[in-house]
């Protein structure tokens, strides 16, 4: 008998011992308790980011191409990524386990593409001598200002941790849903419905790493001359 | 409650999509916003004004929990809340070390040269 209909049988008052006060599964509570955690992670990360920021001169180097068209093409992929998963257990719900398995799929396409456009991304800041440690030297000679004071070399470490970590996240979705996809007509709709949370949850984070760390840190007046 | 709740997922198609568009439309927002002139506290402001909104409407619609019970929103969505803003205890120091660090930095953060072989 489903965990839903189970509750039912069991009208206590919520806060009074009651069975099943949230009405969801335990799996599905223990995945939005994880989400507030890992949502907690990655909060500490951007107050640091932003911690360090306010503190030293930070450089500001990304430029209209590569960079922001990048990361505002991945950020759409992202989005739809998330659309394409709702749809899945949109139909999954509906029983519909075969379409739901297709929009699965498709929202690991999204994923998957994230992740490259996202290498891609970081292999043309690599190959500019960003390092987690290190400006490269056009970057800091450009970014000193005029008393002097050179730009933070925690930039890098900054960028490669936050992104880095989400990048880690979206992987690791790809594979939760690729297990999902291969069992979904075995999974209970709820179990599909917990790997969307997750995903969702992937994709709410990018709404905050991209503003913070790419649209923040745009070289609007072209000093680097791109 | 009746058996077949667990099956039931509020919302249809064409709300989600149109979540998505709104969420594509504010994305295209920030990045305008990314070549606008402004104080960049006021560009603060307003792209993590953007952001939550965004975040809310993926956690509302996306992620069901606009659908869900009270009793879970209430548990999850405050605590959360707070503990982002405890995070801001640090601000304050933050600004009293800023311009301390590189006082007495004499050469510029790059890459040391690599060492010429003898």
């Amino acid at each position: 008998m489903s965990t839903e209909a189970r509750a039912g049988h069991f009208p206590a008052v919520d806060w009074n011992g009651g069975t099943f006060p949230y009405r969801v599964g335990h799996r599905k509570l223990g995945m939005w308790l994880f989400i507030i955690s890992d949502s907690l992670t990655f909060s500490a990360l951007l107050m640091g980011y932003a911690y360090l920021r306010a503190s030293n001169n930070w450089p500001t180097p990304f430029p209209f191409y590569p960079s922001i068209v990048f990361s505002s093409v991945m950020t759409f992929c992202l989005l739809s990524s998330s659309l394409t998963m709702v749809f899945g257990v949109s139909a999954s719900s509906k029983g519909d386990k075969s379409k739901a398995r297709l929009w699965i799929l498709a929202t690991i396409f999204f994923g998957v593409a994230f992740i490259v456009l996202h290498l891609i991304e970081w292999s043309h800041l690599l190959e500019e001598g960003l390092r987690p440690f290190y400006l490269p030297e056009h970057w800091a000679k450009v970014f000193t200002l005029a008393d002097g004071t050179p730009p933070t070399a925690l930039f890098g470490a900054t960028f490669f941790a936050i992104t880095g970590l989400h990048m880690f996240h979206v992987a690791t979705g790809a594979v939760y849903l690729l297990i999902v996809a291969a069992r979904v007509k075995k999974l209970k709709h709820e179990d599909i419905e917990i790997s969307g949370l997750y995903w969702h949850f992937v994709d709410l984070v990018w709404m905050f790493v991209f503003p913070l760390i790419y649209i923040m840190s745009v070289d609007m007046h072209g000093a680097l001359g791109h | 409650m009746n058996a077949h709740a667990e099956e039931h997922f509020a919302g249809s198609n064409k709300l989600f999509t149109s979540v998505w568009v709104v969420l594509v439309v504010l994305t295209l927002v920030e990045i305008l916003l990314a070549y606008k002139t402004m104080p960049i506290h006021i560009m603060l402001t307003i792209l993590l004004g953007l952001s939550i909104i965004k975040a809310a409407l993926i956690v509302a619609y996306f992620m069901h929990l606009k659908f869900e019970r009270l009793s879970l929103i209430l548990t999850l969505v405050p605590m959360l809340v707070i503990c982002i803003c405890l995070l801001f205890v640090f601000f304050p120091d933050s600004f009293r070390s800023s311009g301390l660090r590189y006082k007495f930095q004499e050469s510029a953060p790059v890459a040391p040269a690599p060492a010429e072989e003898q």
